[in-house]
């Protein structure tokens, strides 16, 4: 059998990574509590939440720099706590791409290579491979501060698939990019994931981020996970209040259970109207419960239907391809109502005096939050 | 509009800087130049032209040899403060809010101490009574007291402790600009501690290493107090030399040859290291 060719092209032989049970703290500070997450081989996960939800912190005891409190790392099967960062073989792309700034693009790909004793004719060779999986041929001999953030970017990422990790973390990976490059990089970003079949984890506060590339989404507040599931579960099914707020804009009704039958509630809502809603969570007729529904699944017409809720019209705001309505019920509970908007097409529909649920509209039942 | 507007602050601003153009000019440039026209000179007056007084101070070995002495002091102080420097910025940067506060105190002490007090404290120290020699014989690592005053190493350990924050301010505040994820981004490569040290954060630190050496450098050959005071008799460096020779044998012209060449000694010292700086740059 001819010895394994150390520059063939990778082998699709994605790892799983498991975090079981991984509690850390810094001093009296819990900052993760009791995470357990598995990351199934070649799956991207995006840890989503607002800054000091402890994704960080998870991130940086996959990737080692942190020795969590309790909990292990398991990746492939091995138990990966007792070995330093240096030995784990995981691939992190930073925030601020951390480049080498007094190497060159062709000796910063190259580092991890030489750090790992790879000849010099083995490093050349990966160097330009990666240059040219990335897109960046000819810019071997630049020095990073020599290039826009795209191309940083791009040279991090064949910065960290050179030595071919077996996970790869991502640190907030767009969020020094401009906007209409962010989108680039993300579908960039998910080809080399698949093309590498790497085990992914994605660390961000941005929601379109997480939900344009992730496989699923773990949705995390104050070190633990909320909710984890598809990006479509959780924009559809938001379990807690938290996730449904965390995710998308969404307006909230307070109401109460007025009949319950087999997984669908009659709730009636303050302003008087009764919506019919489905929801798999247990509630008793009388208990009061906030009804989520997000813009776009509701419709403004100029007549009373059923189920609908009597609403003044105060501004109309075109944004892109779409209108989004700010209204206010009699009693003064804003909301908002999204509605596509046709070329040509007034920007404020005059007659609307009624907002009413969607045909395909599905509002989310939660129990009403403690004061 | 805003044209006019920047060259009316032009105008103005040679006039802000003309106080003290005008105090260099008075004070440092022309007793500089009066130094060097004292030493072509035949006496204290100015008076005549003459090479003797060169040719005496480099026909000399001694002399020559106190020029060597006086780089030789620099370039090992250098070298012991950049060897005990690189472990302390190194801990400083790793280090929360409060050790950092403490470090920094310790580390500023000798520049808030009296440069009289803190030479003579290094006396009680280094003496063969002092409390360095007791410490070691109490311990049997010796048997006899070291004698450690008027040799160059006693004067090079005193040296380092002065020169100390002049190192380590200007190392500490480049490392501290030193993005923290370049030192992750290289272990999670593979990189070893070490080898994140040697590539990534000692080139990154040369420009803070580059300004500490040369205050270092340029701050241990013109010692004056330290040198007399821990060196004694014994010693001689090139200001101990000039002082000797401008206060006690009053010979003007030898004693300005002296101080010209301390002063290109020490400029030749301070651009060494700027080449140094910008060599390993290229290189590394």
């Amino acid at each position: 059998m001819p010895s394994p060719d150390p520059l063939a092209p990778p082998e699709i032989q994605s790892q799983p990574l498991t975090l079981d049970a991984i509690s850390h703290s810094y001093g009296d500070a819990l900052a993760v509590n009791e995470v357990t997450l598995e990351v199934r081989a070649g799956e991207l996960i995006a840890l989503l939440g607002p800054s000091g939800c402890g994704k960080s912190t998870l991130l940086r005891i996959v990737a080692g720099f942190i020795n969590q409190t309790s909990g292990r790392v398991v990746i492939a099967d091995r138990v990966v706590d007792s070995l330093p960062p240096n030995r784990r073989e995981v691939g992190i792309v930073f925030q601020s791409y951390a480049l080498f700034p007094h190497m060159t693009v062709a000796e910063n790909i190259a580092y991890g290579l030489e750090a790992r004793g790879e000849s010099k004719a083995t490093c050349r060779e990966r160097v330009s491979e990666m240059l040219a999986t990335v897109r960046m041929e000819g810019f071997a001999d630049r020095k990073p501060r020599q290039l826009s953030g795209g191309q940083q970017q791009r040279v991090a990422l064949a910065r960290a698939l050179a030595v071919r990790p077996r996970i790869l973390l991502l640190d907030e990976p767009f969020a020094a990019l401009d906007k209409n490059l962010r989108l680039d990089m993300q579908i960039e970003i998910k080809r080399l994931q698949r093309q590498f079949g790497l085990t992914a984890i994605l660390v961000t506060h941005d929601q379109d981020e997480a939900m344009s590339i992730a496989d699923r989404i773990a949705v995390m507040s104050k070190g633990r996970i909320e909710q984890l599931g598809s990006p479509v579960e959780i924009y559809d099914q938001p379990e807690t209040l938290f996730v449904n707020d965390f995710i998308g804009s969404s307006n909230r009704f307070a109401g109460v259970i007025e009949s319950a039958g087999e997984g669908a509630y009659g709730v009636r809502l303050a302003s008087g109207a009764l919506w019919n809603v489905a929801s798999r969570k247990a509630f008793a007729p009388g208990d009061r419960v906030v009804a989520t529904i997000r813009p776009e699944q509701l419709v403004l017409t100029d007549q009373a239907t059923d189920g609908s809720i009597p609403v003044t019209l105060k501004l109309s705001l075109p944004i892109g391809g779409e209108l989004i309505h700010d209204v206010e019920t009699r009693s003064g509970e804003a909301f908002k109502v999204a509605a596509g908007r046709r070329p040509g097409e007034p920007v404020s529909p005059m007659a609307a005096t009624h907002c009413a649920l969607a045909p395909h509209a599905r509002p989310v039942l939660f129990p009403q939050p403690a004061a | 509009m805003s044209g006019a507007a920047t060259s009316e602050t032009a105008g103005v601003e040679w006039r802000l800087a003309a106080p003290l153009g005008l105090t260099y000019l008075a004070f440092f440039a022309a007793p500089l130049l009066i130094l060097l026209v004292m030493s072509f000179s035949v006496d204290d007056n100015l008076g005549g032209f003459s090479l003797a007084a060169w040719a005496k101070f480099w026909g000399d070995p001694f002399y020559r040899g106190v020029v060597w002495d006086t780089l030789r002091l620099g370039l090992v102080t250098v070298a012991m403060t950049t060897l005990f420097a690189y472990p302390i910025a190194l801990l400083f940067i790793a280090s929360g809010p409060g050790l950092q506060r403490l470090l920094l105190f310790i580390v500023l002490l000798p520049l808030l101490t009296s440069v009289v007090i803190r030479t003579f404290a290094w006396i009680a120290i280094l003496s063969r009574e002092g409390v360095l020699n007791q410490a070691l014989l109490a311990l049997g690592l010796t048997t006899a007291p070291l004698n450690l005053l008027q040799t160059e190493l006693g004067l090079v350990i005193a040296l380092m402790q002065i020169e100390m924050p002049l190192m380590l301010l200007p190392l500490i505040t480049v490392m501290q600009q030193i993005d923290p994820s370049l030192s992750d981004a290289s272990r999670a490569l593979g990189g070893s501690k070490w080898r994140t040290f040697r590539k990534v954060i000692l080139p990154l630190s040369l420009p803070g290493w580059i300004a500490g050496a040369t205050l270092v450098f340029a701050s241990a050959t013109t010692a004056f107090i330290s040198q007399t005071v821990i060196g004694g008799a014994r010693l001689v460096y090139l200001p101990t030399l000039i002082w000797q020779q401008a206060m006690v044998v009053y010979n003007w012209p030898f004693a300005a040859v002296a101080s010209v060449t301390l002063l290109v000694a020490v400029l030749a010292g301070v651009s060494l290291f700027a080449m140094l700086g910008r060599f390993a740059r290229t290189t590394a």
